[in-house]
């Protein structure tokens, strides 16, 4: 396998507050391969979209990366500053926004706004950037794309909003997408067009992806492999099929379980009991143990389980195992 | 849009049909314009000649109809005070008026939004905490004592520039101007930034806060995340959507500049429609009065006018909103 496009090694943001400093996000480390697409999943407030902002660089003060490294193509980007910063933004890194009602400029031509994009990044001249514009609309699926670059942004719909998104995103052929909840604020009907579209994009183009969502059926669809996230750590990395069928961490175990997939074949939801800590109070060891049924006093203490100190794919003590979900059929 | 601009002119006659009303009540309510023309010794006969000569004995209705009639062709009568058409006092005296009112207004807009605009970009810099602190002062000090303060100054003190007048006018036949001459370019200084100093405060604080609001927006976010320079996050992303509401607020503003020039034409003996209305208050002069209060009331409804047409020219939605709306 050749270099990944992204690597991020122990990231950690830290929020300094009042009451102390909060870590929305505590020693994430992952790779995203030319081509593959990363979902990140877990619950509001896990650190999902702080990981995304991080790697672009567009962390809201007082929040900031406190540790770790983040290697873009091999280069190291997360002490990246001003002019450098904004180069690679829109150029090697595309970001998506979750709402594509509030993410264009109501005052500005969808056309305008393209043109300005790829001007800022690419050595073209005006009229090729507008021709430039015009084909990335057609590429994103956009009817009448000549008279649309015309158009504002209110005179699109949800979904054809979204498509304008993802063709600004991919304007200046980023390798890289970070897509925040791409379809969070989309119609259903309209969020599988979304999710197919941007695959193949990226498919086409070799660009690697990471799909920020709280939504298991878009990963389900989608992604290659997941990282789930709780409290700002990684619970869970591994390949899509693995984490869906056979969750090795009891989050993510009771994330699936809680998820209505038809290709599960599962007769009742179940839920996992609690909510997830606020940051301001983590318990000690794993942030999960008070919401799971197979903590032990190893799990009630520090130092919690990571990737690295377990099997390398679940930070857990007791990974679940086959046996473990083959007795639980068994009673159900 | 059309049918829009063609209710808005409507709307606007309605206004200023009831302002000349307000204009002519003051001819029947406030005092007895006889009393002032004719001295003391007069005799019954005197007044009686003189209420049919100006038509005083007609019924109300009839006096406004003709009051209207005549203030549509321009006629606001004889000024009590000066025995000339009060048409040609007020376009004697527009010109100084209107010259002070311009450059004011630049003024306000330009250090307004540039002003806006900065602290609201250096939130946190000292110069910009600087500059709001003194904004707080430019709010709450009266018109006159900037003035006077300005005049003891620049004038008193220093003696760089002139504390009352316009200095030398060239007259272009139906315009004076102090534009052409350096004195009257001096004398315009402090009594423009007398009067548009609260109004340049204002739109500084609306701009700013507007602008911070702007900035938070997910809009901006995506700009930023597509790379582009901060100079075009910030004036041709952020700035435009902040002026949508700042035209509002801005165009009541420069009205009230034209109106707010009575005290600073007062302060500096400016010789303008404002400093006229006040001596014409001091002697009743109502034909002047109701002029004047006819003329403010018109240029705050075209100023309305064209601030609700400057929307349609920024923001877009509206456009379409209103063609939709009409089927």
């Amino acid at each position: 396998m050749t270099d990944p496009v992204l690597s991020v090694r122990n990231l950690t943001v830290e929020i300094p507050t009042r009451r102390g400093v909060l870590r929305p996000v505590d020693g994430v480390s992952y790779d995203i391969a030319a081509g593959e697409i990363l979902g990140v999943v877990g619950e509001s407030g896990a650190g999902k979209s702080m990981t995304g902002n991080a790697v672009i660089g567009l962390l809201d003060p007082p929040a900031r990366i406190t540790g770790g490294e983040i290697h873009l193509l091999g280069e190291r980007i997360d002490q990246l500053k001003g002019e450098a910063l904004r180069k690679i933004r829109g150029k090697k890194i595309g970001m998506i926004f979750q709402d594509p009602l509030t993410s264009l400029n109501p005052l500005l031509k969808v056309g305008e706004q393209l043109t300005e994009t790829i001007l800022a990044h690419l050595p073209v001249s005006q009229s090729d950037a507008e021709a430039r514009a015009l084909a990335a609309l057609e590429e994103v699926g956009i009817p009448a794309a000549t008279q649309r670059l015309n158009s504002y942004p209110h005179e699109f719909s949800g979904g054809m909003r979204q498509r304008v998104v993802i063709a600004l995103a991919l304007c200046a052929e980023p390798s890289l997408v970070i897509a925040d909840e791409p379809t969070t604020a989309l119609d259903v009907s309209v969020q599988a067009q979304i999710i197919a579209l941007l695959k193949r994009l990226c498919r086409e183009r070799g660009t690697a992806v990471m799909l920020v969502t709280h939504d298991m059926g878009v990963i389900a669809e989608a992604a290659d492999r997941v990282a789930v996230m709780y409290a700002g750590r990684l619970a869970e990395l591994a390949p899509v099929q693995q984490v869906v069928q056979a969750p090795q961490h009891p989050y993510t175990d009771g994330l699936m379980g809680s998820t209505p997939l038809a290709s599960l074949g599962q007769k009742r939801l179940r839920q996992i009991p609690g909510s997830m800590p606020r940051l301001t109070a983590l318990p000690d060891g794993c942030a999960f143990h008070p919401r799971c049924q197979r903590a032990t006093d190893r799990c009630r203490s520090n130092p919690g389980p990571t990737l690295a100190a377990c099997n390398g794919r679940a930070a857990c003590w007791h990974p679940l195992t086959d046996e473990d979900r083959a007795a639980r059929e068994a009673t159900a | 849009m059309l049918a829009y601009v063609i209710r808005r002119v409507f709307q606007s006659l309605i206004v200023l049909l009831v302002v000349g009303l307000v204009a002519f009540s003051m001819f029947t309510f406030v005092g007895d314009p006889i009393d002032n023309m004719l001295g003391q010794e007069r005799t019954d006969a005197d007044i009686a000649r003189l209420r049919a000569q100006l038509g005083l004995d007609q019924p109300f209705p009839v006096q406004y109809l003709r009051f209207l009639e005549n203030a549509i062709q321009g006629n606001f009568g004889v000024s009590y005070r000066q025995g000339r058409p009060v048409a040609e006092i007020i376009a004697e005296r527009a010109p100084a008026t209107l010259e002070l009112a311009f450059v004011s207004g630049l003024f306000a807009i330009t250090f307004g939004i540039g002003l806006g605009v900065f602290t609201a970009l250096r939130r946190n810099g000292w110069a910009a905490n600087t500059i709001m602190t003194l904004s707080l002062v430019g709010v709450s000090l009266p018109t006159f004592l900037i003035g006077i303060v300005l005049i003891y100054i620049f004038s008193v003190e220093l003696n760089w520039l002139p504390s009352f007048g316009r200095g030398e006018v060239v007259d272009l036949g139906w315009w004076t101007t102090g534009f052409l001459t350096a004195s009257g370019l001096k004398a315009l200084i402090l009594p423009s930034i007398t009067l548009g100093l609260y109004q340049m405060t204002l739109i500084m604080r609306l701009v700013r806060t507007e602008m911070l609001e702007v900035l938070r927006q997910d809009y901006i976010r995506f700009a930023r995340a597509r790379g582009l320079k901060d100079r075009a996050v910030h004036f041709r992303h952020a700035l435009k959507n902040t002026l949508v509401p700042v035209i509002t607020v801005t165009g009541l503003q420069l009205g009230s500049i034209i109106a707010f020039a009575i005290i600073t034409e007062t302060v500096f003996q400016w010789p303008g429609v404002g400093l006229l209305f006040i001596n014409a208050i001091q002697f009743v002069d109502i034909p002047v009065m109701a002029a004047y209060l006819m003329l403010i009331s018109v240029m705050f409804v075209m100023i309305n006018l064209i601030v609700d047409l400057l929307y349609f020219a920024i923001d877009p939605r509206l456009r379409v909103d209103r063609t939709a709306a009409k089927g």
